[in-house]
């Protein structure tokens, strides 16, 4: 049976985490993630987990602490945001290159500079090559569902890859929602124990990891790297399958929210996704078919099926909450809009950036995007590409000057 | 239980035939390297001169120097880097080292 509560989504994180009881936390505070480490001290001073909880002096050494205790054959976990996944960037290509499933709750928030402290995705997105599974939530519910299902994902034996567990940093971490909480017994049975096949400590045979890869072999191993990527597209699915039966929550690479019959469609990720979706409301009411993509999956990307959810609809605008300052439109932009390339009639598309560094975005810009989707729509003009939205201008913007 | 074994990989080994990561399961790899290839000055031991004090071979960062029942035998050429520090350490001037002549 759930157990209907009200958490936010760090505490639904670190709830989960205590349920899962790994056996080595690597801590280093940073806001808006700092609570996950709170709660969790708390959990281990009463006594409710055994995990060793390691306190370190940066994020460069709480990853370098979950490489080695993952190495050693532990289930090692940590959390950080922003600036502390910027500090762990050396460090999180060893961990995906070693191979070793660590999962990291990573709670959005933009990258200095200039410093700021709150939500947009930067940080995970300047992280997205680096070899990690990355999944999203739009809300505390999904933190938490998502968290129960990263370690099996990222311990099946043909992807051994570590996964990151994203949530928006303050809309999302430090909102309390309802939430509906599995049994610590029902949690324990589903994500199961962690026993790898080889590891540094209590195996019969011994170990190296992490050995110099010169370059008759190093190439190998990358293509080796990427084959679990792929590999992880069919163990998400798989996992999400079977946390469906036992929970009865459904998940897969993205929602699609009223696609059945969208001529204009929102991509975006994250808690915008919950704003979209009361402005399609209002939209259908007017007999406007608005749709939504709402990505949870950004790493494997889902290349095929984003292009297939997509396939019908008249015109696109993706919603990258993080510059790419590529002068060409952000990082998500540039994915969905390749994976669209081999459509036969592609839909129209541009890039909106919005929300950097904690800019509201509310139900009416929202509705302005959907409304310039469908002018898109009516004239075949799709203009510039590229778009900044929320921002204050002294000239007139594409989506409105903010003012 | 059977794991692919160092010796059976080489740089003709396709990457399904590697090891994840490229990790190692068994211990002493490293002799299956000749790092003897990458050598500009190679020892070479004056037997005569040689009193069998052994401070040499602990000195030698990589192992290339054989002792066996209290004696130490020539270099292992196959590994040895050609560091020079058993030369320096050596107080009966047995070694010395010259340039190396690389087929
Ligand atoms: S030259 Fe260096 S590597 Fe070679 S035997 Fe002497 S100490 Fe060892
Ligand atoms: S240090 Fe010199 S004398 Fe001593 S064992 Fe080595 S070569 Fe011989």
């Amino acid at each position: 049976m759930s157990i209907r509560e009200r958490l936010s989504g760090n505490e639904a994180v670190a709830y989960a985490m205590r349920q899962i009881n790994p056996d080595v936390f690597a801590a280093f505070p940073i806001t808006p993630s700092t609570e996950i480490p709170q709660y969790f001290a708390q959990y281990v001073a009463n006594g409710q987990v055994d995990t060793e909880y390691v306190t370190v002096e940066s994020e460069h050494s709480s990853m370098s602490t979950c490489i080695g205790a993952s190495a050693a054959g532990c289930r090692a976990v940590t959390a950080t945001s922003s600036a502390g996944l910027a500090f762990m960037y050396e460090v999180l290509y060893v961990a995906a290159s070693s191979r070793l499933p660590i999962t990291l709750a990573c709670v959005n928030r933009t990258l200095t500079g200039p410093i700021n402290i709150n939500n947009d995705h930067s940080d995970s997105m300047g992280a997205r090559d680096s070899g990690w599974i990355q999944i999203y939530a739009e809300n505390n519910q999904e933190a938490y569902d998502n968290y129960l299902q990263a370690m099996r994902i990222s311990e099946t034996p043909d992807v051994r890859l570590p996964i990151m567990v994203c949530q928006d940093g303050f809309i999302t971490s430090h909102a309390v929602e309802n939430i509906l909480l599995e049994e610590d017994a029902a949690v324990k049975a589903f994500v199961g124990e962690y026993h790898p096949e080889h590891a540094l400590m209590g195996r019969d045979h011994p170990l190296a990891v992490g050995p110099y890869d010169n370059s008759p072999y190093c190439m190998e191993h990358k293509v080796q790297q990427a084959e679990a990527m792929k590999n992880a597209k069919r163990a998400i699915l798989d996992v999400a399958a079977d946390f469906e039966k036992t929970f009865g929550r459904k998940y897969g690479f993205f929602e699609e929210y009223r696609m059945e019959d969208a001529e204009v469609a929102l991509v975006l990720i994250g808690s915008t996704a919950g704003t979209a979706k009361a402005c399609i409301e209002d939209l259908r009411s007017q007999g406007i078919k608005a749709g939504l993509v709402k990505i949870r999956v950004f790493r494997p990307f889902p290349f095929e099926e984003i292009a297939a959810a997509l396939s019908h609809v008249k015109a696109v605008a993706v919603m990258d909450k993080s510059e790419g300052y590529s002068a060409a439109g952000g990082p998500l932009f540039a994915e969905v809009r390749s994976a669209c390339y081999d459509l036969p009639n592609p839909p129209k598309m541009i890039d909106v950036v919005y929300g950097l560094a904690g800019r509201d975005c509310a139900v009416q810009d929202v509705e302005r995007v959907y409304r310039y989707l469908l002018k898109i729509v009516e004239t075949g003009e799709v203009g510039p590409r590229y778009i900044h939205m929320g921002q204050r201008s002294a000239k007139e913007e594409v989506l409105g000057n903010g003012l | 239980m059977s794991y692919i074994q160092a010796k059976d990989i080489n740089e003709k080994t396709p990457w399904q035939g590697l090891t994840p990561g490229g990790e190692i399961y068994e211990g002493g790899t490293s002799k299956l390297t000749l790092t003897g290839q990458w050598r500009v000055n190679r020892p070479a031991w004056n037997s005569a001169l040689c009193r069998q004090c052994l401070l040499c071979a602990p000195f030698c960062p990589d192992s290339s120097i054989p002792v066996k029942d209290g004696k130490r035998l020539d270099f292992d050429l196959d590994h040895c880097k050609g560091c020079g520090i058993c030369a320096k350490v050596c107080p009966f001037k047995a070694i010395r080292m010259e340039q190396e002549v690389h087929q």
